[in-house]
């Protein structure tokens, strides 16, 4: 008897247990295993074969962006943007220094969100791809041919670039915003606590070259101080404007955890950015002090250099109106994200119940009929039902990111309920949902955010791997998750660790990047001042305390390999080429004691690495990167003799 | 006419030599002409250079090699003597044509075969890699493995349009010659 009721106890507990889970959690989502057939062969790519896809996923806290082939999630590359990295020399050598440079000088680490490709007609173009700074609020341009960094530009008057690098149409403009209000003023000095009176918002609209790809900051606009959050450029009918969302309309400063999370509604912001431009070019805007600097690559020399600005055009939109409209939308919204229609603006209230759906036309109606709440610093908020065309229900909890297949479905990413729900732009109803592993920020699908989607594959950037792959201690690497799209439900093909913390990501048909891809640096277009072409042509020289050596490197060896005439207290200029002309024969340096790091160099290219010694002796210096069969050979010794030495200056290779 | 079929050879490459290893899966290669030596792709030359020092060949450098500066002139009077020879109408002339063209294009074949004799031979003694009783080289003609390289060696169109215009002078002559009295 006594078994009985211990049996009966367990059943129902289980099964109270069981009403409990369903009710906190709902219906269980599909766990993710494929319906048919055979994962592995949906993304193998035979050894040799090339993926159909290069993705582009942000490095997050890393300051990079890795690439990656889909379907393989083969990492083919990682770009160093907005932080040093030590493997390439990047931030290290003398050549990319100024590439990190700031208003508030060297830096050295950033936190990069948001990679978007440059486009005409919308579409992805594979020129460039730009990328946010969140941190000292910057954007970045690399350059497809090269897979490197080749310009970053700092944002004036800015508090955290969030909401960036969000492209128009046709590369008019790279979005800008500041995520934190902090004063609009340069440098201003005030008591927090007077946030309401001192603290402003504003948009940036950085402006691209068409045929150089060289950003300048056009125009920013002033903004009540909410926190902006995320971004888009519209589409065909919406492609004249942006929209961004807002947090803290409340206007907290201080535990925004509850002190922004009040207002049932905050705003999408839609800013006609055509407008704006043709207000700014009849002089509506203001110049104002500002201390920003712009760093660019010499396609020539392969020099970047900073130019510096103390001034920036600001439109306040009381002086332009019919220019800018906030959104009611619920609650604290996180990504805006447009159909390929462009009418449909898609918010993901990550506290809301619902994924709230606005319509473009029905915003232009509602601007029309002047369907005001209030105006708000000279911007009308209008009637929430007046855009608003639809409410997805029972969407999961914190709904964040939306993207598009083309075929009429929506997919956003679920970050509490950890999922991703598709739901059709028709019906505003759910289709399907699948388990994200685990707790998904952005998503990403071919093509999903541009006018004419392949709806292909579908990639989850995952916050937590937990017991996902063989653990590696506390901290482990942020995962992301592949997914099969094509069919009725979405169907999970591969799940993969990768570099940093991936946030947003882009993808792009490898045909469109690949007949360019650069093999070398032409020598013959090598204009640094400092290069060698000829090994007859390398030297030292000194000029009082400043040593210049200006090095070749070709398999196997060094020229010239061995220095005497260094004195302690010098600072030595290696400027190195690399005058190799065979496809990826790169060649590294690095010398004993050296403070800076090493450089590596790709064939054609020279790089320049700073040397201090500070104490007498031999120091070799050997190629880092393993070049050749005798690449163990390709080193060399310098002689550091002290101070005021006068051991003459002397270097040969040989027997010379 | 057979003096015309030799202009082409001005702007073709005569011979070309193909070189892949598993770590040059495209290949290095180069083209023969009868005044130079260029790569398949721009910089192959300078890469088959670079290979080749680690076993002590020495470089090749189109500047050195004298055949390529007579080789123009060669073919330029063997075409002189076509034309003098049609227009004065001489058969022994065109007779004399037909055996300098072979003498020197025997005596062309040769000469690449020594180069490449030489090439393959006389070697760096100080080289960082020495393979006993290697050498590097490479066919006259068809294919050979060196190393892990693998050598083809064939003549490229300009040696098609010189087979041409010795095929033609020699026809026309011969015809003339046996078919053609009255």
């Amino acid at each position: 008897m006594a078994q009985k009721t211990t049996i009966w106890k367990i059943t129902s507990l289980l099964l109270g247990l069981g009403l409990l889970a369903m009710i906190m959690y709902g219906c269980p989502s599909q766990t993710g295993m494929l319906d048919t057939g055979d994962a592995a062969q949906r993304v193998y790519v035979a050894p040799g074969e090339y993926d159909e896809y290069y993705a582009f996923f942000s490095g997050g806290y890393s300051g990079q962006m890795s690439v990656w082939g889909l379907p393989s999630a083969r990492m083919l590359r990682n770009i160093p943007v907005f932080s040093q990295d030590p493997e390439s020399g990047y931030g290290y050598s003398e050549e990319t220094k100024p590439l990190l440079m700031t208003s508030y000088g060297f830096i050295p680490w950033d936190d990069s969100h948001h990679p978007d490709f440059s486009h005409t007609d919308g579409m992805p173009d594979g020129r460039w791809i730009f990328i946010n700074a969140n941190n000292t609020p910057r954007v970045a341009r690399i350059d497809l041919t090269t897979f490197e960094t080749v310009e970053t530009l700092e944002l004036p008057n800015t508090g955290g670039n969030h909401a960036s690098t969000f492209v128009t149409e046709n590369t008019e403009y790279i979005l800008g915003a500041t995520r934190f209000s902090i004063p609009y003023e340069m440098d201003k000095d005030v008591p927090i606590d007077t946030y309401k009176e001192n603290f402003d918002g504003s948009l940036s609209f950085i402006a691209v070259d068409p045929e150089t790809g060289e950003m300048s900051m056009d125009f920013q606009i002033i903004m009540p101080p909410y926190h902006y959050d995320l971004g888009r450029a519209g589409k065909g009918p919406s492609a004249d404007w942006a929209f961004f969302t807002t947090y803290n309309t409340e206007q907290a400063h201080t535990l925004l955890e509850i002190n922004a999370s009040e207002f049932d509604k905050d705003y999408v912001v839609a800013v006609n950015w055509r407008k704006a431009q043709e207000y700014v070019r009849e002089g509506r805007a203001q110049s104002v002090p500002a201390n920003y600097f712009h760093n660019l690559k010499d396609k020539n020399t392969g020099i970047a250099s900073s130019t510096v600005h103390d001034e920036v055009l600001l439109l306040d939109p009381k002086d332009a109106p019919d220019m800018i409209y906030f959104l009611p939308t619920p609650k604290s919204p996180h990504g805006v994200d447009i159909d390929p229609t462009g009418e449909y603006i898609v918010a993901g209230g990550k506290l809301a119940t619902v994924i709230p759906v606005h319509s473009f036309s029905r915003m232009l109606e509602a601007i029309e009929n002047e369907a005001f709440e209030e105006v708000i610093n000279g911007i009308p908020v209008l009637e929430y039902d007046a855009t608003i065309i639809g409410e997805v229900e029972n969407p999961g909890l914190g709904p964040l990111h939306t993207e598009f297949d083309g075929d009429g479905n929506a997919y956003t990413s679920v970050y509490i309920s950890s999922e991703i729900v598709k739901w059709s732009l028709e019906t505003f109803e759910v289709l399907d949902r699948i388990d994200a592993y685990y707790s998904i920020g952005h998503l990403m699908i071919t093509g999903g955010d541009t006018p004419n989607p392949d709806r292909k594959y579908l990639v989850g950037l995952t916050k937590t791997a937990r017991d996902r792959f063989l653990p590696t201690g506390p901290k482990q690497l942020h995962p992301a998750q592949l997914y099969d799209i094509s069919g009725d439900r979405m169907e999970l093909l591969l799940d993969f660790p990768t570099i940093g913390e991936p946030h947003y990501a882009q993808a792009i048909l490898a045909d469109k990047i690949r007949p360019n891809v650069k093999q070398i640096y032409d020598l013959d277009e090598n204009q640094h001042p400092h290069a060698v072409k000829r090994p007859r042509d390398a030297r030292v020289e000194r000029d009082g305390d400043v040593v210049r050596v200006y090095m070749t490197n070709i398999r196997s060896h060094f020229t010239p390999d061995n220095i005497e005439g260094i004195r302690v207290g010098d600072t030595v200029y290696f400027h190195l080429t690399n005058i190799e002309q065979d496809w990826d024969m790169v060649h590294g340096f690095a010398i004993k004691g050296a403070n800076s790091g090493e450089v590596l160099i790709a064939p054609g290219e020279t790089k320049t690495i700073v040397w201090h010694p500070q104490r007498t002796g031999i120091y070799p210096f050997y190629c880092t990167a393993f070049c050749s069969a005798l690449h163990q050979e390709m080193q060399g010794y310098v002689r550091v003799s002290p101070a005021g030495s006068d051991v003459p200056l002397t270097w040969r290779t040989g027997d010379e | 006419m057979a003096a015309l079929l030799l202009i082409p050879v001005f702007f073709t490459p005569i011979w070309t030599i193909k070189l892949t290893a598993p770590q040059y899966p495209q290949g290095l290669g180069m083209y023969i002409w009868i005044d130079d030596i260029t790569g398949h792709e721009r910089h192959d030359i300078q890469n088959i250079n670079i290979l080749n020092h680690y076993v002590g060949m020495k470089e090749i450098d189109p500047e050195l090699v004298k055949t390529l500066d007579i080789m123009p002139w060669v073919v330029g009077g063997l075409m002189a003597l076509a034309v003098i020879s049609a227009l004065a109408g001489k058969l022994w002339l065109a007779w004399i044509w037909v055996v300098v063209f072979i003498a020197a294009g025997s005596a062309g074949m040769v000469d690449f075969y020594m180069w490449g004799y030489e090439y393959g031979h006389d070697l760096n003694p100080r080289a960082a890699i020495k393979v006993p009783d290697m050498s590097y080289q490479p066919p006259l003609i068809g294919k050979k493995t060196l190393l892990n390289i693998t050598a083809t060696s064939w003549p490229y169109w300009g040696t098609l349009w010189i087979g041409l215009s010795l095929a033609a002078g020699t026809a026309s002559t011969t015809w003339n010659t046996f078919f053609s009295k009255k």
